[in-house]
C-alpha cells in the first residue's frame, strides 16, 4: 500500500473527531427544501397551480435523502458532511429543471408523451440503492484495489460494447455510445469511467515508483524513461479508438484527461502532464484532419453564429438563452429553455443559466466546486496511497467532466456529448455518479476516522466484490 | 502525493474560474447583443405572452390583443383594419412591428420606463403584466371620410386641428389588412406580404408621412407668405403675369397650365394670381424675392429637410437645391426639387389658419396604464411662427378667394367659408400629374386643416383632390355640431 503520508489535518489517534452528521442532516434538509420550493415556483409560474403529484415527489425525494443519511450515519459515520448535501441540491435542481422542461413540452403539445422527471426520480432511486449497496458492502475502500484488474477489464468491455453493437442499438444523434434495450437506454461509458479510475488508481500505486524514474533532465523537467511510456500510450490509443468507433469526443477527452492527471498525482512528475498534453495535441490534430465530425465540431465552436441554422444551432440557442437570462434570469418557469434542443440532457446548464441567471449558474458551479474540493481534500487527508489516488481521480473526474460539458455549452470548448453530473437527464450518468460519490464517501469516512478504533470486522470483507461491479 | 494533489486542486479552481468568467462574459457583456439577435425568438414570444395594450380611437379599440389557445398566448386584432392601417401599422411575428405598433411599442408591450413602478407592483401582487393603451387623436368621421374619398386611387389625406396640431385624420391608399400580417401563421403572413409587395403601389407605405412628392402650386402659398412678409407686397399688389416666361439665363420658357393666359394685360394682383394659380406670375415673384426669402419661409413652415416623429417617423420636406434663378423660378411653383409630405402640406394650411402659428403635429392624445389610468397626456407645442397674424389674415383672404372664385371651387361646403389652394404637379413626361389640395374651414375660425394628395390622379388638384378635402372637412364640422 505504498508509504502512508501523514497530513496535519488527519485526526490523531485518541482525539475526538466531530462526525458532523447533524450538520449533514441539516444541510440535506435545506437541499430538499430548496428543491421543493423550486418545484412549487415552476408549477405556479407555468401552470398557475400546484400539481397533486408534488406531494408524492416531495415525500419520495426527501425519503431518498433520509435513507442516504441514515445509511451514512450507520456505515460511514465519519464521512465528509458536505459531499451529500451538494449532491442533493444538484440532483434536486436537475429534477426541477427536467420537470420544468416536461411542462414546456406538454404546453407545446398536450400529447407530448411521457414525462421525464418521474423517470429521472426513479433513476435517482436506483442511484441511491447503488449508493447504499456500496456503503454497506464495501466497508474498506482498499478492498477495491484487489479487484482493480478485473474492474479495469470490465471498464474496457463496457467502453467497447457500443462500438461493436449494431448502430440501430447503439447510435443516438451520431454518437455510438448507447445500449438500447426494451425502451431503456444505457450509456455504459459512464460506468466504465468509474471502473477505469479504480483500475488506474491501483495500477499507478503499484507502478508509480517505476514510472517516476527519470532518464534525463531537459529544461528542468525530469523526463521518464522511454519504455515507461507504454501505459500512457495505451490509454491514448484507447481514447482515440473511442473517438473513432463511437464518435464520442467527450468520453475520449474525459478518459485521457483523468488518466494523465492521475499519473501526475501518482508520480509527482510534471513531465507526464507535458507528455499528455503533447499526445493530446497530436491526437486532436489527427482527429481534426481525419474525421469530418470532429472538424464540424471545431468549426462550429470557433464561429457558432456562422452555422446558426446548421451545426451551430444548438449552441447558438444555448447562448441566446444564457444571454436573455442575463444577471438574474427569467425566473423558474419564466424563460424558454425548451428552445434549445435536448435541453434536458446535454444543455441543462443553459436552461439553468436562462432561468436562474448568472447568479444561479455561478451558484451551481460553486456547488460543484465544493463537491470537488471536498473530494480532493479527502484525498489529501486519507492515509493510504490507493485511497489518495482513487479519491483524487474521482474528484477530478467530476471537475473535468463539468468543465468539458459547461465549457461546451457556453462556447468555451468544442461541444461534446457529456452530461452534467447529477443534474442532467440520463439514468446511466445519474446512477454511475451516485456510485462515484458512494466511493468518495467511503474514502472520506476512512480519512476522517481516528486511526486507533478497531478495524472493520474481517468477515464482512469477503462478500464485497461481486456486488460492486453489478452496476 | 499531496503536493501534486494541491496543484490539481488549484488547477480545478482555475478551470472553474474560467467557466465563471466565460459565463459572466456571455450573460453580462454579451447579454444585450444575444437578447436582441434576430434569431432569438425569446423576447418575441415573451411579448406575445403578455396582453399587449390597445390602440384606441374615440373610445373604440382599433388594435387589441385577444387571448388564444396557441403557444403565443395573444393574437393581435384590428377590427377596422384597413381604415386605420396607415396609423396602426401591424404587429407581425415575421416582419416585426410597424408604425404606431412600433413607435409606441414600449408602452403597448408594457416595457416603458413610465410603467416601471407598475411592473414592480405586478411582481408582488402576482398580477399578470400587461401593456398600456395608446389613445390616438384621430377622429373617426374624418378618417372614414378620408378613406371614402381616396377609394380607388393611390394617395393620402392628412387632417390637423390647426390650434393644437392634433392629427384628426391620416389615411393612405391603397390600404391593407394589418390583421393578416399579425396572425400566428407564418406561411399565411408571408403569402399576404408577397401579395402586397407585388402590387403596383405597396400598401404598407404610409404615403401621408413616409414619402414626399412635388407639391406643385400648393407651394405658391409659401411664396405668397414670403412676398407678404417682405412688406413690399399686399394681396392687391399688381405683379407681372405674362403668358410665357423665359427663365433667366436660359432659353427655356415657362407656361401657364394648358398654355392659357393669366391676364390679358400680362399682369394681375397677387390675390388674383393665387386664385387662378398663375405659374408665370409666381415664378417671376419667386425670382424677384430671391432664394433666401423663399427658402427661409419654407423652412419656417417646416420644410427643413429634417424628419420628425409624431411619434411615427415623418420623412423630411424641403425645397431642395436651387442652383440658378431659372431653378428658383421653377421651384417657386412647386416643381423641380421641391418635395412635401402630405403632412407637411397640411401643416402649411394649419399654420395659415392658426393666425400664423404652426403647432407641432401629434398623433397620441393619451397614454394609459393597463388599468386605464392616464399616465401621459399630449401637451400641444408650438413648432414655429412662419408669418405674423396680419400676413396670416391676408393669406387666408387669398385662399378663400381660391375656393370661392378660383381653382378650388370643388372644396366648397354649403354654409361654410373654406380657404384652400390646389396643386397639380408634373411628375415626368407621359406620367399623369399629382393632384393636391390644402385648405382649412371655417375660413375665419378654422377647426380643421387638411391636405389631400392623389398620386398620378391625372386631373387637376381642383377636380380630383378638392372634393375629397371638402368632404373630409364637412364630415368633421358636422360631427362637431357645426
Amino acid at each position: 500500500m505504498g508509504s502512508p503520508s501523514t497530513d496535519p489535518r488527519a485526526a490523531l489517534p485518541g482525539t475526538v473527531v466531530p462526525k458532523r452528521r447533524n450538520t449533514e442532516l441539516a444541510m440535506l434538509g435545506f437541499a430538499v427544501l430548496i428543491t421543493l420550493a423550486a418545484q412549487c415556483i415552476v408549477d405556479l409560474t407555468v401552470t398557475g397551480s400546484l400539481r397533486p403529484e408534488l406531494a408524492t415527489f416531495g415525500g419520495w425525494f426527501a425519503a431518498l435523502w433520509v435513507v442516504v443519511h441514515l445509511v451514512v450515519r450507520r456505515f460511514a459515520p465519519y464521512a465528509d458532511p458536505l459531499l451529500l448535501p451538494a449532491v442533493a441540491v444538484l440532483s434536486g435542481l436537475g429534477l426541477t429543471m427536467i420537470h420544468r422542461l416536461d411542462l414546456a413540452a406538454l404546453q407545446a403539445d398536450a400529447e407530448a408523451g411521457r414525462e421525464d422527471a418521474p423517470v429521472q426520480l426513479l433513476w435517482a432511486t436506483v442511484g441511491v440503492a447503488l449508493f447504499v449497496a456500496i456503503l454497506v458492502v464495501l466497508r474498506d475502500h482498499r478492498l477495491l484495489s484487489r479487484f482493480a484488474y478485473t474492474l479495469g477489464l470490465v471498464g474496457l468491455v463496457l467502453l467497447a460494447i457500443p462500438a461493436v453493437l449494431p448502430a440501430s442499438v447503439s447510435e443516438v444523434y451520431g454518437a455510438k455510445i448507447w445500449i438500447r434495450v426494451a425502451g431503456f437506454s444505457i450509456q455504459p461509458g459512464e460506468f466504465a469511467k468509474i471502473c477505469l479510475i479504480v483500475f488506474f488508481a491501483a495500477y499507478l500505486v503499484d507502478k508509480r515508483d517505476v514510472l517516476a524514474l527519470a532518464s534525463r533532465r531537459v529544461a528542468g523537467l525530469e523526463l521518464p524513461r522511454g519504455r515507461d511510456l507504454g501505459p500512457v500510450l495505451a490509454v491514448w490509443v484507447v481514447s482515440i479508438l473511442v473517438l473513432v468507433f463511437e464518435r464520442d469526443l467527450g468520453s475520449s477527452l474525459l478518459l485521457f484527461g483523468i488518466f494523465v492527471v492521475m499519473l501526475y498525482i501518482a508520480t509527482e512528475r510534471a513531465s507526464w502532464l507535458l507528455i499528455g498534453l503533447g499526445l493530446f495535441a497530436a491526437g486532436a490534430f489527427l482527429a481534426y484532419q481525419l474525421f469530418g465530425h470532429v472538424r464540424v465540431r471545431v468549426d462550429t465552436w470557433l464561429d457558432p453564429f456562422a452555422y446558426r441554422d446548421e451545426g451551430g444551432y444548438q449552441l447558438v440557442q444555448s447562448l441566446f438563452g444564457l444571454g436573455t437570462g442575463g444577471l438574474f434570469g427569467a425566473g423558474l418557469g419564466g424563460g424558454r429553455p425548451d428552445q434549445v434542443p435536448v435541453a434536458k440532457s446535454d444543455f441543462i446548464a443553459a436552461a439553468i443559466g436562462e432561468e436562474l441567471g448568472l447568479f444561479g449558474l455561478v451558484a451551481v458551479i460553486v456547488i460543484y466546486l465544493v463537491l470537488v474540493e471536498r473530494g480532493l481534500r479527502t484525498s489529501l487527508v486519507v492515509r493510504d496511497a490507493f485511497g489518495k489516488l482513487l479519491a483524487g481521480g474521482l474528484a477530478f473526474a467530476v471537475a473535468w467532466q463539468l468543465f468539458v460539458v459547461l465549457g461546451g455549452v457556453t462556447g468555451l470548448l468544442p461541444l461534446t456529448g457529456l452530461t452534467t453530473p447529477f443534474v442532467a437527464y440520463g439514468g446511466s450518468s445519474l446512477v454511475a455518479n451516485f456510485g462515484l460519490v458512494a466511493v468518495l464517501v467511503r474514502i472520506s469516512d476512512a480519512a476522517r476516522r481516528p486511526a486507533t478504533p478497531p478495524p472493520p470486522p474481517k468477515q464482512a470483507l469477503g462478500e464485497a466484490p461481486t456486488e460492486v461491479v453489478s452496476s | 502525493m499531496n503536493a501534486p494533489l494541491r496543484r490539481v486542486a488549484i488547477s480545478v479552481l482555475v478551470l472553474f474560474t474560467l467557466l465563471i468568467l466565460n459565463v459572466n462574459y456571455i450573460q453580462v457583456v454579451r447579454s444585450d447583443e444575444l437578447r436582441e439577435d434576430a434569431g432569438n425568438t425569446r423576447v418575441l414570444t415573451e411579448e406575445y405572452s403578455r396582453e399587449r395594450g390597445s390602440i384606441v380611437v374615440d373610445g373604440t379599440e382599433v388594435a387589441l390583443s385577444v387571448p388564444t389557445q396557441d403557444t403565443l398566448e395573444y393574437l393581435r386584432q384590428y377590427p377596422q383594419g384597413p381604415t386605420y392601417a396607415a396609423v396602426t401599422g401591424y404587429y407581425s411575428l415575421i416582419y416585426g412591428a410597424w408604425q404606431m405598433e412600433d413607435a409606441e411599442n414600449d408602452i403597448l408591450a408594457g416595457s416603458a420606463d413610465r410603467l416601471a413602478l407598475r411592473r414592480l407592483a405586478d411582481l408582488f401582487t402576482g398580477r399578470d403584466p400587461a401593456g398600456g393603451d395608446v389613445v390616438l387623436t384621430l377622429d373617426p368621421a374624418v378618417q372614414e371620410a378620408a378613406m371614402a374619398g381616396l377609394d380607388g386611387v393611390t394617395g393620402a389625406v392628412v387632417a390637423l386641428d390647426p390650434s393644437t396640431g392634433a392629427v384628426l385624420g391620416m389615411a393612405s391608399t391603397p390600404t391593407y389588412d394589418p390583421a393578416q400580417l399579425s396572425s400566428h401563421d407564418p406561411a399565411a403572413i408571408r403569402a399576404y406580404a408577397d401579395e402586397l409587395g407585388a402590387m403596383e403601389a405597396d400598401p404598407r407605405l404610409n404615403r401621408a408621412i413616409q414619402d414626399n412628392y412635388p407639391p406643385g402650386s400648393v407651394f405658391k402659398v409659401i411664396v405668397s407668405a414670403a412676398a407678404l412678409s417682405s412688406g413690399e407686397y399686399t394681396p392687391d399688389t399688381v405683379i407681372p403675369a405674362p403668358d410665357t416666361l423665359t427663365l433667366p439665363g436660359t432659353s427655356t420658357t415657362l407656361e401657364n397650365f394648358n398654355g392659357s393666359s393669366c391676364s390679358s394685360s400680362q399682369e394681375q394682383s397677387l390675390i388674383d394670381a393665387l386664385t387662378i394659380s398663375c405659374n408665370t406670375a409666381f415664378a417671376q415673384l419667386g425670382i424677384d424675392l430671391g432664394e433666401d426669402r423663399v427658402r427661409e419661409m419654407a423652412e419656417a413652415f417646416g420644410m427643413t429637410g429634417d424628419g420628425m416623429e409624431i411619434p411615427l417617423e415623418v420623412a423630411g420636406s424641403s425645397v431642395g437645391d436651387i442652383e440658378s434663378e431659372a431653378a428658383l423660378g421653377q421651384s417657386s411653383i412647386g416643381q423641380r426639387d421641391v418635395r412635401m409630405t402630405p403632412l407637411q402640406a397640411a401643416m402649411v394650411a394649419a399654420a395659415v389658419g392658426n393666425d400664423g402659428t404652426l403647432m407641432t403635429p401629434y398623433l397620441v392624445d393619451q397614454v394609459r396604464a393597463p388599468d386605464r389610468t392616464v399616465i401621459d397626456r399630449a401637451d400641444p407645442e408650438e413648432f414655429s411662427t412662419p408669418v405674423t397674424p396680419e400676413v396670416a389674415d391676408q393669406l387666408q383672404e387669398m385662399m378663400e378667394s381660391v375656393v370661392a372664385n378660383g381653382s378650388g371651387r370643388a372644396a366648397r361646403i354649403p354654409g361654410v367659408a373654406v380657404a384652400g389652394k390646389t396643386g397639380t404637379a408634373q411628375v415626368a413626361e407621359d406620367v399623369p400629374d399629382h393632384n393636391w389640395f390644402i385648405g382649412f374651414a371655417p375660413a375665419d375660425d378654422p377647426q380643421i386643416a387638411v391636405a389631400v394628395f392623389v398620386a398620378n390622379g391625372g386631373g387637376t388638384g381642383g377636380d380630383v383632390s378638392a372634393p375629397i378635402a371638402g368632404d373630409v372637412m364637412q364630415a368633421y364640422l358636422e360631427g362637431q355640431g357645426g
